[in-house]
């Protein structure tokens, strides 16, 4: 199994223990999320709306790039990469 | 952060998701942790008058009995922005064949652009929610905001820029002394970067990040402005620059305020957005009749408008297709042509979204989108002399000469 490093927002961190870091294995984003709910009981629903996809006001990350400009839920997650869930609401 | 304290920050009364309407005590957040939607601030407008407005300072703080600020904010340092030059673009009305044409010339502020507004209510906010460094990501305009009003504030900024910004921007923020990073990436790669630092070190302000919800509402000043500088009245329709939309958003916000509290008369007015072509996620959603933004890498020598990713790009589409407005972009060349067109006419040198805001004006008369009978007011956000390079090879001296009357002859100048 892959292992990745998963980025915690503060708003979420009251699902992981307050850890801002957590471990989770998965080849793709969707399985990284599904793995992350196996371990934090109610977290995806948080990341994921009603229809599965990826909330408008969040933002996942695999390394630098935002998954919306890759295949979104279905982008890779090779082993050792890093996943960051933002919210999206910030800048300008 | 704290959430036990009470806070004072005047007439706020709490923060509540515009997506979901959850509803939060004043703090230090900054998204709904239900659905991320961004937070609102809640008032209680009972003390607002015009009197009381016009009694106050020649700044955004006669404004802030509708600001969530503390109420004593007049007495800690500070920039004091705003209550810049509306001015009667007379010359340049006659030349685009418009009737009543007003420039809010914004580059007037301390750090010369509108930042400033949006940064004084964002410090004001973080010193009363107990934060120790005021922070940003930026496009330039918004580092030099935060490095000074730190400065003046006597607190530390932390400053996050593309490595590839204007050197006149790099200048003016590096010159106030704060921590100033230089980030190898665009806009959004600077922005998701600060995001994650926010998460880390609690007691930064990053003052588009995790005190947004307070900082934007500072951009309502524009609003309140234009309308007490006409005479208490709203115009008919206004050209706002999109970035992240926020600015445009907030504009349309206090146009709202100002006729539910009955301080102007209640009628139309038409919003619309300008966005440089090469970062024009929002007009491209709004031609293609879309209610959701796509996000784009952008390429346009308007950086401090190159937000591929712009956060309030829905609530932009909603305000303008519920006034009647539009979106509309504009090239490179067609931005340094209104550049010179402002310079030439009006005697007012603004900055690449300037020009942005201007093209994108011309463009909308153009297609009859804006009527040319109708008062129109545009937003010139920043100063030309922070983006030099756009003009430089366009905007020349007419003759090098010897120091001589003859040579001056000769040159053919009279």
């Amino acid at each position: 199994m892959s292992s990745i490093s998963v980025r915690i927002p503060t708003i979420l961190r009251n699902y992981t223990g307050g850890e801002s870091e957590v471990s989770a294995s998965g080849a793709t984003v969707r399985e990284v999320v599904a793995d992350l709910e196996a371990s934090f009981s109610g977290i995806a629903a948080r990341i994921l709306d009603e229809n599965g996809k990826i909330r408008r006001f969040v933002n996942v990350y695999v390394g630098e790039e935002d998954v919306r400009f890759a295949d979104g839920l279905d982008t890779a997650t090779p082993d050792g990469a890093q996943v960051s869930i933002i919210p999206a609401v910030a800048g300008g | 952060m704290s959430q036990t304290a009470v806070r004072n920050l005047g007439p706020a009364t709490a923060l509540t998701c515009r997506e979901c309407g959850e509803s939060y005590d004043l703090g230090a957040r900054y998204a709904c942790e239900l659905c991320f939607g961004p937070l609102e601030v809640s008032y209680d407008y009972s003390q607002v008058s015009r009197e009381r407005i016009e009694a106050g300072p020649r700044n955004i703080w006669r404004y802030r009995d509708l600001l969530p600020v503390p109420s004593n904010v007049i007495d800690t340092p500070n920039t004091e922005p705003g209550f810049t030059r509306l001015v009667r673009a007379d010359n340049l009305a006659e030349s685009l064949g418009v009737r009543s044409l007003w420039v809010k010339d914004d580059s007037g502020n301390p750090t010369h652009s509108f930042k400033d507004r949006v940064v004084a209510v964002a410090l004001a906010a973080a010193r009363e929610l107990g934060f120790k460094v005021l922070a940003c990501p930026s496009t330039g305009n918004l580092a030099n905001a935060v490095a000074a009003a730190a400065a003046r504030a006597g607190i530390r900024s932390a400053v996050f820029v593309p490595s590839n910004l204007e050197q006149q921007k790099i200048v003016t923020t590096a010159v106030y002394g704060g921590t100033f990073v230089t980030v190898d990436g665009n806009y959004d790669d600077v922005n998701r970067l600060a995001s994650e630092i926010a998460g880390e070190q609690e007691d930064w302000a990053f003052v588009n990040v995790n005190v947004r919800p307070y900082y934007a509402e500072g951009s309502k000043t524009i609003g309140y402005e234009v309308a007490e500088q006409l005479g208490w009245r709203l115009p008919d329709q206004i050209v706002v620059p999109i970035a992240s939309g926020s600015q445009l958003t907030k504009i349309d916000k206090a146009f709202q305020e100002l006729i539910k509290l009955g301080l102007v008369e209640d009628k139309p007015y038409k919003v619309f957005g300008a966005q440089a072509t090469g970062c024009s996620p929002v007009a491209a959603a709004f031609k293609a009749g879309l209610d959701v933004v796509r996000p784009v890498k952008p390429d346009t020598i308007a950086k401090s408008l190159a937000i591929g990713n712009p956060a309030d790009g829905p609530y932009v589409l909603d305000a303008v297709r519920r006034t009647g407005g539009a979106v509309e972009d504009v090239s490179d060349e067609e931005v340094v042509d209104s550049i010179g067109l402002l310079a030439r006419t009006e005697g007012i040198f603004g900055e690449t979204a300037g020009g942005v805001t201007l093209g994108s004006l011309r463009k909308l008369l153009a297609s009859g989108a804006l009527d040319p009978g109708a008062e129109t007011v545009f937003i010139n956000s920043g100063d030309g002399l922070k983006t030099l390079d756009a003009v430089a090879a366009v905007a020349k001296p007419s003759a090098n000469i010897a120091p001589s009357v003859d040579a001056f002859r000769k040159a053919g100048l009279v």
